[in-house]
């Protein structure tokens, strides 16, 4: 079933859902971006249509609903931890394809990486629906299709955005009561075929050729480009990294909260342990450690795809100008100079 | 719903001073973790770190710790009576069911004998378990050495060799483990034979090459790792190299997987 609303009725259907929902979408933060006087786009709760930024990419990913830059995971006294509760009302989250599948990603992470299903994922995502944005191909930085992250059937509805209003499919039936009385209007959502920039996945299933890659000088370069930030996993649809930190509170320090942070193993220390040496020390092994997760570890452990959707938002961020397809195809470079030399052995 | 993260009080029951710097906590706890498992020791405030089970029985077990990180250090200042919190076990353990029958070398480096000694306590107790057992224990120095009772207990039960780095002591070896491997007599041991290793990285993986130069079969080495960890549960990346994670893979691996894997 598919709907044309005005702008006015496309804000009185998401009032009318908002009694229901939680609505996330992306949202402009005026004068809060990277240089002076521009906004930065993330992901919060909105009150109404004007609220939300479709023109654009955000520069931050949907994940952040689900697994938060920080979450209070337990709170505790001085002989008991006790698991903090999740807000019951569910989510409708409005997300574009690579954002949608990178959550297949995160939940492979957290739900089936083991026995154990991650409680603080788990109680979010199951109360999370998605509406599909509309993606006209992204900006000169998205390569979802390289990626195969370009399409998904893990909707809800599917949204059209323009500056006259917007156009809606229900494909959840359950939504359809919000839209009693709005003008129908047929409504397919159509998919990103192409991007303008395309990445060629490196060719790694030859045990021999990853040892060799992993050795090669292609990552002390960025010892000298790399500044180690982090920005690039903060902004990534995937990561999932965390750490804990602990929180008292000011006036009783036996009691207090723990709390996830979302961490980065592009960051000094993340893989450092009490009295040792860091095992990655360099900016150049940091990236080889991520970048290798991204196109080989990752698919080796859980299978069907990449932990990579092309979102381009790393590129982005990266206050060194380092494009991760930049750095894919020097890895590319790599391996075709390593399988010739192995061939020519 | 019973969070399987969540951390539970447990009462220290002892605390033995295995030298400066190594103390050997005793905790009440009714958990029965594998030989080779770890658990991670929480501590309000301050946060959580992963520690091997380095003995275990009836309602404690113990973890022997190196006071040099935050968590380690608030510890250390812990006495009988006090709080500990708990939460595991976690990981694969020594895989002790292939080790039954078979001619079993120990080489363990430092403080790298704790996640073997609840194994060697049990294979002392049972010494039908295994064909037989040698045990190549290195230290740094005189003071670091661990386990004293538990080393002169053992030097009955097992071949023995005691090496310290680079100091003389009496009754001891000097040298690094690995100028051992060596002396065990592996040609006696057929194809009967299993090797465990635990130590340091460099130390395991320079006794790695040093079995195989010695002839020594790749499928019948394990090493246990030790990497930073925040869950222990395969979330949190910390542990993750290539595509196995330490926390759920490990702490324990076939050198098969181990030798290959770079962090």
């Amino acid at each position: 079933m598919g709907f044309s609303l005005s702008a006015a009725q496309a804000d009185a259907v998401l009032h009318a859902l908002k009694n229901d929902y939680r609505i996330f979408a992306p949202k402009r933060f005026p004068s809060q971006g990277r240089y002076s006087d521009t906004d930065i786009i993330r992901y919060e709760e909105i009150d109404g249509f004007s609220d939300i930024v479709w023109e654009t990419k955000s520069d931050y990913p949907a994940k952040e609903v689900i697994t938060p830059i920080q979450q209070t995971i337990f709170y505790f006294t001085e002989d008991e931890y006790r698991a903090s509760k999740a807000k019951e009302k569910p989510i409708l989250l409005l997300a574009r394809p690579c954002d949608i599948n990178a959550q297949q990603i995160q939940a492979k992470i957290y739900c089936e990486n083991g026995d154990y299903e991650d409680l603080y994922y788990k109680r979010i995502r199951e109360r999370v629906k998605f509406a599909l944005m509309d993606c006209n191909g992204g900006d000169d930085t998205c390569f979802c299709v390289s990626m195969e992250a370009n399409k998904t059937d893990d909707y809800a509805l599917a949204l059209k955005f323009s500056p006259e209003g917007l156009l809606v499919q229900v494909k959840d039936e359950t939504f359809t009561p919000y839209f009693t009385g709005m003008p129908q209007a047929d409504y397919t959502p159509a998919f990103v075929e192409e991007n303008s920039l395309k990445v060629n996945i490196p060719d790694l299933d030859d045990k021999a050729v990853r040892l060799a890659l992993k050795m090669h000088p292609m990552w002390q370069e960025f010892n000298r480009r790399c500044i180690s930030c982090g920005a690039c996993t903060v902004a990534c649809s995937t990561c999932t990294c965390f750490t804990t930190r602990d929180l008292i509170y000011g006036d009783n320090p036996e009691v207090g909260e723990r709390r996830r942070v979302a961490a980065s193993c592009q960051i000094a220390g993340f893989d450092q342990m009490a009295g040792q040496r860091e095992i990655r020390s360099t900016a150049g092994d940091r990236m080889r450690y991520k970048v290798l997760h991204k196109f080989h570890d990752y698919k080796a452990r859980f299978g069907e795809r990449h932990m990579c959707v092309g979102c381009g938002r790393c590129t982005h961020r990266c206050p060194e100008l380092i494009a991760i397809s930049a750095t894919v195809n020097k890895v590319n470079a790599a391996v075709e100079e390593i399988k010739a030399g192995l061939a020519g052995q | 719903m019973i969070n399987p993260v969540q951390p539970q009080a447990c009462t220290i029951l002892s605390v033995t001073k295995e030298s400066r710097h190594e103390w050997t906590f005793r905790v009440a706890s009714d958990v029965k973790p594998d030989h080779g498992q770890f658990m991670q020791l929480s501590i309000p405030m301050i946060g959580e770190a992963p520690i091997s089970v380095s003995a275990q029985g009836d309602g404690w077990l113990e973890f022997t710790i190196r006071s040099v990180g935050k968590v380690t250090n608030v510890i250390f200042q812990k006495q009988a009576g006090d709080t500990l919190f708990l939460r595991g076990p976690y990981g694969k353990g020594w895989p002790v069911e292939q080790f039954r029958d078979k001619h079993l070398l120990v080489v363990t480096g430092g403080t790298g004998l704790a996640p073997v000694r609840s194994m060697l306590n049990m294979l002392a107790a049972n010494p039908d378990y295994a064909k037989s057992v040698h045990l190549i224990c290195g230290f740094k120095n005189e003071d670091g050495i661990v386990f004293q009772n538990e080393l002169a207990a053992w030097k009955q039960k097992f071949s023995v060799i005691y090496t310290l780095d680079d100091q003389v002591k009496e009754g001891w070896r000097t040298g690094l483990v690995t100028a051992f491997i060596k002396d065990i007599p592996f040609e006696s041991f057929g194809d009967e034979y299993a090797v465990a290793v635990a130590g340091p990285p460099a130390m395991m993986k320079f006794t790695g090459l040093e079995l195989m130069k010695n002839g020594v079969a790749p499928e019948k080495v394990w090493m246990s790792f030790e990497r930073k960890m925040s869950c222990a549960v395969g979330k949190c990346g910390h542990c993750r190299i290539d595509e196995v994670y330490v926390c759920l893979d490990g702490p324990v691996f076939p050198y098969t997987i181990a030798r290959d894997l770079v962090d």
